[in-house]
């Protein structure tokens, strides 16, 4: 008697509205709802101020971040050095300009690798279901028990030093998150009819989780992946905080946080002002993933 | 027969970021004790919208901003949506019966709970008394092996089992009017018919009003004894059911009967012909009648003068319309 | 409702001796030698000053290393069914008695950080959703934007700075038992609270608050509206109870997300806990400590959701019966 309705299945208009190729209006549409919050047009701005930034950062930094200068260590803002210097005498906003490199660099690549071995994952889950549904999930179930910093930490720390190692272990960090969403994507996606069209048509598994699956469960993943680099970078510096992230003398923020907390009645910028970095680049890439989603389908709110 | 409830000229408009909804735009109607009364129109027509004003349950962006609802001697719109006077007429006097028996139930609180909740409020009884009232209403709803279901949760019942248990908790405070929205648009076939029996099986033994909204004539056809027929925000035709049917004198109306198939009627005795055109958007409404760009019968008066108010064609029947039709 | 908790119980252990196992496998596979620390102490202490292959050999076969990576899981596992952790490496210590001595740090102020969390959020967002639009609301949101962007170890800094530098007030860092020192405890442990908990409580009520909006449209909530009941009545008994039903899912994450910031906060404000101690061990290669601390992290978090699992049975009945 009682029946399994209770969970409304996703609407097929809402997956419909993302799954059709955009059209003019459907752009128009999302800058409308996109630009229509400001928080939203602030997050946008920041990403493109750093975004610009880590290209340009040569031509605007003052000047170099790794050369030492230790008669000038120590000092507090002033025109010349608008941030004062370190311990070792280099310029704070330079290390920070250029630090903007460094987190994006590991931010971009982290994702990226952690997102196309997480998407698989999830798509051959979501595809295949039975056994390989239940270990995929067992699998990414003992990723997700530990904690995500101490499973990076484990992997980083006992990986070496060095920033690829830094991005495997950041990569290795969201396998499990990106393999769950994208699943959880696909098995909404799988349940539509055009999916049954194509199984009607004699379509193989693998074409039909290449052609039919996977591009309509893509946009929300494209979220999920912005709100992700906010992670990433966040768990970068928490590692090089820690000292086990990106090697000196790289300029990373979470290292220059650490450095300057032994300083902080010299001169506490050397500590927090990194760390105002961290902030803006993690709220710009959340906000923006935030108003994508938003723009794309409201009703995703709350799925991701 | 006594009219317990007369809406005037009620509008109730949306503010929404694409502009002002304008959902009812000076709908009138009166319903009288023991009636039952059919809203018809397609979705979007408002016919739920002038529901849930008179219930006033409209929530924001929505608003009434005009109109006129006396309900058993009492002005509604005095009262605030939320205040003592409203809370002691909704739910008691004056109850609803939703789409969607899927949802419409909580699903963490027991079967009992939900239906004893308006008893304990509104009749004053305890507990114990509350509980066992519950039983007799889903009883009487037809809901089998009442005083051990009571204890279930609503995933527990069947989408026309939650409906019942739904038109038990209308019914549990001998209301005067129920309004149902939709009933049975989200039910099996079989179970619809069931489920309509039983509410007019039910409000007839009761002497209670009850209101029909639904987009399907059919429904209303069998049970109503009056018919509003709602077109972009206002009615433009009410009348007898039979009137109604029989002899409709608004293009929109003659377009609807024309759409549906007759039970009864033999196969390809009569061709089915849709309305041509979409309705119309309720945000840039034209000041001449909504139905003008899809109407068949359109004069050249239609194109220059305002929609226009309602005028008596029979007794009891009136429409919203320039020309004069004869359907047979 | 038994064979659900049950069930919930096996895969929780499955889970459990999996993550043990990846554990493991990273200690050994990745690059790294699990004794070179050890070596390094010796020779710092000038016990041995060079150590050659010979030497390194007799070493890994004294610890086990030498045998097949599921031989030593298959012994590692007995020992711990036994209720031996293993003996440090790096500073020679039984790894049980490090942990007896330093997890109720970590577990009493991760306790203290899961009430403030989960009741100050849970408050925050109810009271933002009831009230939209207001002020209050917006002041809120705001602060739980910016606070969900705020890195843990970069907050306390800042808190040292303000409170502990410039004001004065509270003390930069250390640890003090409650028992002997109530007042000098709490003293101490206000500032590495406070930085945790920021953000736990912006996602907590940026959550709460969502579900809340969500359930408010529901159409349970409508037919209550439509009951005559007053709103506290509606808020109470048909709105709070559903919009906790996801809120309660995620709790276990905020279990995860606390021992992940006692790593942070028990570095700024060196306090001699769980997180301290297998940040070090990471940093020394001392994959005793790495392998305990990590299955008591695992079984913290497992159990949390083992616990969620049961709460969110008791909550909704669909799960319940289902």
């Amino acid at each position: 008697m009682a029946d399994k309705a209770t969970v409304t299945p996703p609407s097929p208009d809402a997956i419909g509205v993302t799954a059709a190729p955009p059209r003019r209006s459907e752009w128009r549409r999302f800058a409308r709802v996109y630009f229509g919050r400001r928080l939203y047009l602030i997050g946008f701005v920041i990403v493109v101020i750093i975004i610009l930034t880590a290209i340009f950062a040569p031509l605007l930094a003052p000047y170099d971040p790794i050369q030492n200068d230790l008669r000038g260590k120590l000092q507090g803002p002033s025109g010349e050095h608008w941030l004062g210097t370190d311990q070792l005498g280099r310029d704070i906003l330079s290390r920070i300009i250029y630090g903007t490199r460094i987190s994006l660099e590991i931010g971009f690549a982290a994702v990226f690798s952690s997102a196309i071995i997480g998407a698989l994952m999830g798509l051959a889950a979501a595809h295949f279901g039975g056994w390989v549904f239940t270990l995929i999930m067992r699998v990414t179930d003992a990723l997700m028990a530990l904690p995500g910093i101490i499973l990076v930490l484990l992997i980083a720390g006992l990986g070496g030093r060095g920033i690829p190692v830094v991005i495997f272990a950041l990569g290795f960090g969201g396998v499990a998150g990106m393999c769950r969403m994208m699943c959880g994507q696909a098995l909404s996606v799988k349940q539509n009819d055009y999916v049954l069209a194509g199984r009607a048509i004699g379509m193989s598994n693998w074409r039909i989780m290449l052609t039919q699956i996977f591009p309509n469960a893509f946009p929300p993943l494209i979220v999920g992946l912005t709100m992700a680099i906010g992670g990433v970078v966040l768990g970068e510096a928490g590692l090089s905080f820690l000292g086990i992230g990106v090697p000196a003398p790289n300029p990373s923020w979470g290292g220059m946080v650490m450095d300057g907390q032994r300083y902080l009645l010299d001169n506490a910028l050397l500590s927090l002002a990194p760390g105002v970095a961290i902030m803006l680049l993690v709220f710009g890439f959340n906000m923006v993933g935030d108003g994508v989603r938003d723009a794309i389908d409201p009703k995703l709110r709350g799925v991701l | 027969m006594t009219s317990i409830l007369d809406v005037e000229n009620l509008k109730t408009y949306f503010k929404t970021e694409y502009g002002l909804v304008k959902a009812v735009d000076g709908v009138s109607f009166h319903i009288n004790q023991g009636e039952i009364i059919g809203l018809v129109g397609e979705s979007g027509c408002g016919k739920s919208v002038s529901i849930l004003s008179v219930m006033q349950l409209i929530q924001k962006p929505g608003e009434i901003v005009d109109g006129k609802i006396i309900f058993d001697g009492q002005d509604l719109r005095k009262y605030r949506s939320n205040g003592p006077e409203m809370r002691a007429i909704r739910g008691s006097k004056m109850t609803m019966i939703f789409q969607e028996p899927m949802t419409s139930l909580n699903p963490v609180l027991t079967i009992c709970r939900q239906v004893t909740e308006s008893l304990e409020l509104h009749l004053d009884m305890d507990r114990q008394a509350a509980r066992e009232r519950a039983i007799e209403l889903l009883k009487m709803v037809g809901v089998p092996d009442a005083a051990s279901r009571v204890d279930d949760y609503p995933h527990q019942f069947s989408g026309g089992m939650r409906q019942r248990v739904m038109i038990a908790m209308a019914l549990s405070c001998n209301p005067m009017i129920i309004f149902a929205d939709e009933p049975t648009t989200a039910v099996d076939v079989t179970t619809q018919a069931q489920l309509l029996e039983l509410m007019k099986d039910l409000v007839t033994r009761l002497n209670t009003s009850l209101v029909i909204v639904t987009h399907n004539l059919g429904v209303v056809a069998r049970y109503a004894q009056r018919i509003y027929v709602m077109y972009a925000g206002r009615i433009i035709e009410s009348g007898l059911s039979e009137d109604i049917f029989g002899h409709p004198h608004h293009p929109y109306t003659i377009g609807l009967l024309h759409s549906v198939p007759r039970l009864g009627e033999k196969h390809g005795s009569r061709k089915l012909i849709p309305i041509d055109g979409m309705p119309p958007d309720l945000i840039n409404m034209p000041p001449t009648c909504a139905f003008l760009p899809r109407c068949t019968y359109k004069v050249e008066r239609c194109q220059k003068e305002p929609w226009p108010a309602l005028r008596a064609v029979g007794d009891q029947h009136y429409i919203s319309c320039y020309v004069d039709i004869r359907e047979k | 409702m038994t064979t659900y908790i049950i069930r919930r119980l096996i895969i929780g252990v499955i889970i459990l001796l999996l993550v043990t196992m990846m554990v493991f496998l990273f200690v050994r596979l990745l690059p790294g030698d699990p004794l070179m620390v050890f070596m390094g102490n010796l020779r710092g202490s000038g016990q041995i000053n060079t150590m050659g292959p010979e030497e390194h050999d007799r070493l890994m076969h004294e610890y086990g290393l030498d045998k097949p990576i599921y031989e030593q899981y298959i012994k590692w596992l007995g020992d711990v069914f036994q209720g031996h952790l293993g003996k440090s490496v790096g500073i020679g210590q039984d790894v049980g008695t490090l942990i007896a001595e330093r997890l109720p740090r970590t577990a009493y102020i991760g306790l203290i950080l899961f009430v403030i969390t989960t009741f100050g959020g849970i408050f925050a967002g109810i009271y933002c959703a009831l009230r939209r639009g207001s002020w209050i609301d917006n002041t809120i949101t705001t602060i739980a934007n910016i606070g969900m962007t705020v890195p843990t170890f970069w907050f306390g800094i800042l808190l040292i700075y303000l409170f502990g530098y410039k004001l004065g007030w509270l003390p930069l860092f250390g640890w003090v038992n409650p028992f002997e020192d109530f007042w000098g405890n709490i003293r101490h442990i206000i500032l590495p609270v406070a930085s945790v908990a920021l953000g736990g409580i912006a996602g907590m009520a940026r959550l709460v608050r969502s579900c809340m909006l969500e359930v408010m449209r529901a159409d349970y909530v409508r037919t209550a509206w439509a009951k005559g009941l007053r709103e506290r009545v509606i808020v109470i008994r048909h709105q709070i109870k559903n919009a906790m039903i996801p809120v309660v899912t995620v709790l276990g994450g905020t279990v995860g997300a606390i021992l992940g910031g006692s790593v942070f906060i028990e570095t700024v404000f060196s306090i001699p806990g769980m997180g301290r101690l297998m940040t070090t061990a990471i940093f020394d290669y001392d994959y005793q400590i790495v392998q305990a601390t990590a299955l008591i992290f695992g079984g913290i978090v497992i159990f949390s959701n083992l616990i969620v699992d049961i709460a969110w049975g008791w909550l909704d009945p669909r799960i319940r019966y289902g």
